[in-house]
């Protein structure tokens, strides 16, 4: 058993330089096995994004504007999803600040989805279909859910125990910038940056210091979510 | 003769003894009209009441068999729509993110609402002792158990991984997994497991002496063996009716508290959470008020079929259907007071969430549904349930009555399906339409209770002769100068 040491993997959003390219979300489906639905799914409601562009557009027609938000599962420190699951299935990491999910102990009362005001979670209504040749690119580090299942983005774990493993073997420190999910790897402005906010000379930690343009979405609701977003301009996404 | 009946119920002549026999006709034409209206003051002899009650149960028509196929042929649908669902997943429904939940678990709401009532007639009016709940409390109390058994299903229908139910039970295993009791979903659990079996062993202890009365004077064959274990060796002595009746006290007054506590963790599951519309202080005893509302509608109208289909004109009369109705119009105001509170409070708050809500309900597309609820819980009870003609007339109160089931079964669905489809972030903003498996698995849902009551009726007494018996012998007529006056004996 490794003994981890604490930690709070924090993620910061810099709206001003996300684009809305959703390269993200791409990058995302890769790693995480996540499934593509087809469109007819879609339509109805179904699609399934652990990370996905919201987008909003501000004034009438021809003065309009659009607005991007990166949304993916906040990784509340007070999550509203954990304590409605009566099997266990999403519980909290004390000691990494994470919201896990155990996919093969979920029973699908889809309770966790219904209080979860940022509607990050994923239910499964069919089994996944990976259309050739999309099969062949499975990450074996992930498990490939079953229908009936629900899921949401893990902050990439798997990418996590890898570095630290890593660290481990290598008899040193997890350094900053080692864990990297599979979004903030990608993402062609830099728009999300990745650390652990314990780490006062990490990088989450250092945007964070005294940064003016800070928040965490739907904050009134006190559910202490670990990304933040940085305003965009004139942006009133979320404050 | 009879002291080898053993049902404890002796065939005593109603003549003897009744002062309104040797009264002049204006006296006499008093008590004739006191027993036409009363059926507690309206005595008939053992062996007429076992002919009109337990006749109908030895013969089935050929309008029982079709009806026993129909409904049986619709639960077996439903049956294989559900097992159709678990081969493919919960896709094949209409939900969607956000509504993850919709008509399963408005069913579970309205069914264990259905299932309420039973104990509130049975158990509260007999610690209330309203004499004139005799004949109408096994109905209601039977009711109550399929009611209770249908609703329990539904949890387990709406569930992605049905065949993982017993995750959620509390059983030792090797990797000592637990429950989590932190989830309101397992005190709902706990609550409806509970209420289950004391609502089954309440219906059952109350049942005895009737089992008897069937086992003794009518069953045959397997019937009788049944008849014979069920009814637990009762004689009808003494001292097994005194058992019985400090039984049927502490069952009632035990009971009582756990139906309300039940329903308002029914509530719970979505007062608990932080979706607005849900999260509300109140849900306990609206949920509980409207419960009550719809399970004592859906008893009238159980008393009405049963009365026209087995015959039981004598039994149930237009003074139950009175005393059901003043019970109907409380409930129906009380309802409406709570949901006043709910709506008042985030009106006033005018937070956008709570007022995209509001908006959606009362002009927006819930909006047709939305005012039928309102007009079926509130308006239609309120304007018509003041008028003693209405209370008494069968027919207008079925009407009512499957008006405010509707309304609350709209309540229910407004409430889950339609609720949920609105959150604080409106890119997430969802709308849920019924598929046909929804549709399917709820008529089965409602066969299966029509169904199960088939196959009572012609196993049990559905009306309770003991109680009716015993309210007979308690109530009487008595001369007070010119005026007849009903009088009770109540030694306690």
């Amino acid at each position: 058993m490794i003994a981890r040491t604490e930690r709070k993997w924090t993620m910061v959003v810099d709206l001003d330089k996300c684009t809305g390219c959703e390269a993200c979300v791409v990058a995302c489906h890769a790693e995480n096995n996540v499934p593509i639905v087809s469109q007819e799914q879609v339509v109805r409601g179904r699609a399934m994004h652990w990370i996905h562009i919201e987008r909003y557009w501000e004034g009438e027609y021809p003065n309009v504007r659009a607005r991007f938000i990166p949304l993916l599962c906040q990784q509340c420190q007070r999550a509203p999803c954990e304590p409605v699951c009566p099997v266990y299935a999403t519980l909290h990491s004390e000691q990494e600040n994470l919201n896990l999910q155990i996919y093969n102990r979920c029973v699908g009362t889809r309770y966790c989805q219904n209080n979860d005001p940022y509607k990050v979670r994923f239910f499964n209504f069919f089994d996944p279909v990976f259309d050739e040749p999309l099969n062949e690119q499975l990450n074996p580090d992930v498990t490939v859910r079953s229908a009936g299942v629900m899921e949401k983005c893990t902050f990439c774990v798997q990418r996590i125990r890898r570095a630290e493993e890593r660290a481990l073997v290598e008899g040193r420190a997890l350094q900053d910038g080692e864990v990297v999910p599979a979004c903030v790897e990608t993402c062609p402005p830099s728009a999300l940056v990745f650390g652990d906010l314990l780490d006062a000379s990490s990088a989450v930690a250092q945007l964070l210091q005294n940064n003016q343009r800070a928040f965490r979405l739907l904050g009134h609701l006190g559910t202490e979510p670990s990304i933040y977003y940085l305003k965009g301009g004139t942006s009133r996404v979320g404050a | 003769m009879s002291v080898h009946r053993g049902d404890g119920l002796a065939d005593g002549n109603p003549a003897d003894g009744n002062p309104a026999d040797q009264a002049p006709s204006e006296v006499t034409d008093q008590a004739r009209q006191a027993r036409a209206r009363y059926l507690l003051l309206d005595e008939r002899p053992m062996p007429d009441l076992v002919a009109q009650l337990l006749g109908p149960m030895q013969r089935a028509g050929p309008l029982y068999w079709l009806l026993f196929a129909v409904l049986g042929c619709m639960v077996l649908v439903a049956g294989g729509v559900w097992i159709y669902q678990m081969w493919w997943g919960i896709g094949i429904t209409g939900l969607n993110r956000p509504v993850m939940w919709a008509v399963y678990i408005a069913n579970f709401v309205y069914f264990i609402g259905i299932g309420v009532a039973g104990t509130f007639i049975s158990a509260v009016l007999r610690v209330l002792r309203f004499q004139w709940r005799a004949p109408i409390t096994r109905a209601a109390e039977t009711l109550t158990v399929f009611a209770l058994a249908t609703s329990g299903l539904f949890p387990l229908i709406h569930l992605g991984r049905t065949w993982k139910f017993y995750w959620m039970l509390p059983y030792p295993n090797q990797r000592r997994l637990w429950p989590s009791y932190h989830s309101a979903l397992l005190w709902d659990l706990t609550a409806i497991l509970t209420y289950l079996t004391s609502s089954v062993l309440f219906a059952w202890l109350v049942m005895i002496p009737d089992l008897a009365t069937v086992r003794d004077r009518i069953a045959r064959g397997w019937r009788h063996r049944l008849m014979n274990v069920l009814a637990l060796g009762w004689r009808g002595t003494e001292g097994e009716w005194s058992h019985l009746k400090t039984a049927t006290t502490i069952f009632s007054l035990a009971i009582i508290p756990v139906m309300i506590l039940m329903h308002s963790i029914v509530g719970w599951d979505f007062a608990m959470t932080i979706q607005a519309g849900w999260q509300s202080t109140v849900f306990g005893p609206y949920f509980v008020s409207g419960a009550l509302l719809s399970g004592a509608a859906a008893v009238i109208i159980v008393l009405a079929v049963a009365r026209k289909t087995l015959h039981l004109e004598y039994f149930l009369r237009a003074e139950h259907f009175d005393g059901m109705g003043r019970f109907l119009l409380v409930l129906s105001l009380a309802w409406a007071y709570f949901y006043f509170n709910d709506v008042l409070v985030p009106w006033y708050g005018q937070l956008p969430v709570d007022k995209t809500i509001l908006q959606l309900f009362t002009s927006g597309r819930a909006a047709p549904l939305w005012s039928l609820m309102v007009f079926s819980n509130l308006v239609l009870p309120a304007a018509t349930l003041w008028s003693r003609r209405v209370r008494t007339s069968i027919p207008a109160m079925v009407v009512i009555s499957i008006f405010v089931n509707i309304g609350m079964y709209l309540e229910r669905y407004l409430i889950v399906a339609v609720t949920l489809g609105r959150n604080e972030l409106p890119f997430d903003w969802g709308a849920y339409v019924p598929h046909l498996p929804e549709i399917l698995i709820t008529v089965g849902a409602f066969s299966l209770i029509g169904f199960l009551f088939l196959v009572f009726v012609k196993l049990f007494p559905i009306i309770p002769i003991w109680e009716v018996r015993e309210g007979q012998m308690k109530q009487g007529l008595r001369r007070i100068g010119r005026d007849l006056v009903p009088t009770r004996v109540d030694p306690d």
